[in-house]
């Protein structure tokens, strides 16, 4: 049997510009010119107003820990327990994500806590974004 | 009688409810449309509007020898049906079509006849979800509880109450799939799934099916069975990626649904007799009850853990035992539906006394949608 490997985005015309900046070290989310709300997931327009006039900025990679749960049943090349969790960004849109560099036990991850993202890179053209506690 | 109305005037679940290696998934179908037929004195040829899924709605129409002049194959999940049931009366209201049957058949539990599982990783949640290691529902459907649990300050206890409650309600009902009693402490003791979510708190994997037969109102009394009206119907949408549902601790698809079918109903939550809120895991009815408006936010575990959902209860919730006890075949809003019917026909194994309302409430993906039919055996 082949081993089990992490399922990679693959990416699409209108989130190329994420997984660049992933591979470059910088979380990229994008605003709208005209109402100023920040969005994710990518989309080439202001899902709140519509509006095309978009573009894309560097976020601070601060976020805090929204929900979570942590998986116990085996999940290849994963090894459980381990969290599956939405963070809510310093700019306000949320995203999934693992959050690492702590145990992964209900003690550890605090709902609110304050979080920084990190980088790692697991092909040529794909670096995931985590999330790790901040200070840690 | 309102001009235009619409009655379930056949219904009907598979020959068996479980575990059933030996039926693919399109016989399941086929299997609870013929029950349905016969429970309506119907054929094949009788029916002119065909609303199904998971399976493509064409091939079931060949598979059944109908020749349909409507046809919908919605699928956002385990409320389809809802949605179709919704469906179907708009369009027999415009005159579309006269007898609509809609099916469900799902090999959940032994894939019979069932593609393989596949993800696509350039959809949003292949590139977004699918790499964290998310592993179907357990691990997704999920996430929100805790962000709702530390808002209002509600227990595992309360949460695994709610397993241990529709447990009481399973126990009356021969077909149900899990029928000994439990207690809070057996569903905390339960193996830890995804935290906090342990074994009893998620629902069952199983095989089965269930079609519906719907007509105006005005055709109903010609049919065998007592007919069971469509009083009020809603449908909505949120997003297909949970990390993007707008509120942990709310759904807005089912609020939207809900105030769309009891604004058409013209009820009031008072006039309630019995309640099906699809329960694909615990945490689902404290939503669902809180979001429809028959609880304030934060107060559904509270009523649960007070009894008024248990048999007894002045609210009677998932009588069949629900998707943790009954039966769960991965697309549960037929199931649901079954039950509803059941009631306003007098005919439920846990049968409400004098029932005479019943709402009956789904879910699709994970909180990505939702539809609301309202039932009554009285004619509106």
């Amino acid at each position: 049997m082949p081993e089990a490997k992490r399922p990679l985005p693959k990416p699409t015309p209108e989130t190329r510009h994420f997984w660049e900046g992933t591979a470059a070290g910088e979380l990229r989310l994008q605003r709208c010119d005209q109402c100023r709300r920040a969005y994710f997931p990518p989309r080439p327009f202001c899902p709140k107003c519509g509006s095309r006039k978009v573009s894309v900025f560097k976020a601070s990679g601060r976020a805090t820990l929204y929900s979570y749960v942590i998986n116990h049943r085996p999940m290849p090349p994963f090894t459980a327990p381990y969290s599956i969790a939405v963070v809510e960004l310093d700019e306000g849109p949320r995203m999934m994500t693992n959050i690492v560099g702590c145990p992964q036990t209900p003690e550890a991850l605090q709902l609110d806590m304050p979080l920084q993202v990190v980088f790692e890179k697991q092909t040529d053209e794909i670096t995931l974004p985590f999330f790790k506690p901040a200070g840690a | 009688m309102k001009s235009k109305s619409i009655a379930v005037v056949g219904a009907a679940e598979t020959t068996q409810l479980g575990v059933i290696p030996d039926l693919s998934q399109i016989q399941l179908h086929a299997d609870a449309a013929l029950n349905a037929m016969a429970d309506a004195g119907l054929k094949p040829s009788d029916i002119d509007g065909l609303a199904t899924t998971p399976e493509w709605t064409p091939n079931l129409a060949n598979y059944l020898g109908i020749t349909p002049a409507w046809v919908d194959g919605t699928m956002v999940g385990g409320c389809s049906f809802m949605l179709h049931v919704r469906h179907a009366a708009a369009a027999i209201n415009e005159g579309l079509c006269s007898t609509v049957l809609i099916t469900h058949g799902e090999s959940g539990r032994s894939r019979v006849g069932v593609g393989p599982f596949s993800g696509n990783r350039a959809s949003l949640e292949g590139q977004f979800e699918a790499p964290y290691g998310i592993m179907g529902p357990p691990t997704v459907f999920t996430i929100p509880v805790l962000r709702y649990m530390k808002t209002y300050g509600v227990s595992e206890e309360q949460l695994a109450m709610v397993a241990v409650v529709q447990r009481e309600w399973a126990a009356k009902n021969p077909r149900a799939s899990m029928k000994d009693p439990i207690t809070v402490q057996d569903v905390l003791s339960s193996r830890m799934i995804a935290y906090p979510f342990r074994l009893l708190m998620c629902c069952l994997v199983t095989d089965g099916g269930g079609a519906l037969i719907l007509t105006s109102a005005q055709r109903a009394k010609d049919f065998p069975r007592k007919p069971v009206y469509i009083l009020g119907t809603g449908e909505g949408a949120e997003s297909w990626m949970i990390s993007q549902m707008e509120d942990f601790t709310t759904s807005r698809a089912f609020r939207v649904s809900g105030r769309k079918a009891f604004a058409e109903a013209g009820i009031s939550h008072k006039d309630v007799d019995h309640l099906m809120i699809y329960d694909a895991f615990a945490h689902l009815p404290l939503y669902g009850l809180e979001d429809l408006g028959f609880c304030k936010p934060g107060e559904a575990a509270g009523f649960i853990w007070e009894r008024n959902t248990a048999p007894g209860g002045k609210l009677p919730l998932n009588t069949n035992g629900g998707g943790l006890s009954y039966m769960h075949s991965g697309m549960y809003g037929m199931y649901a539906l079954q039950e509803s019917v059941r009631q306003m026909r007098g005919v439920a194994p846990a049968q409400v006394p004098d029932a005479k309302i019943s709402v009956c409430h789904g879910v699709g993906g994970m909180f990505a949608a939702s539809g609301t039919i309202i039932f009554s055996n009285q004619a509106p």
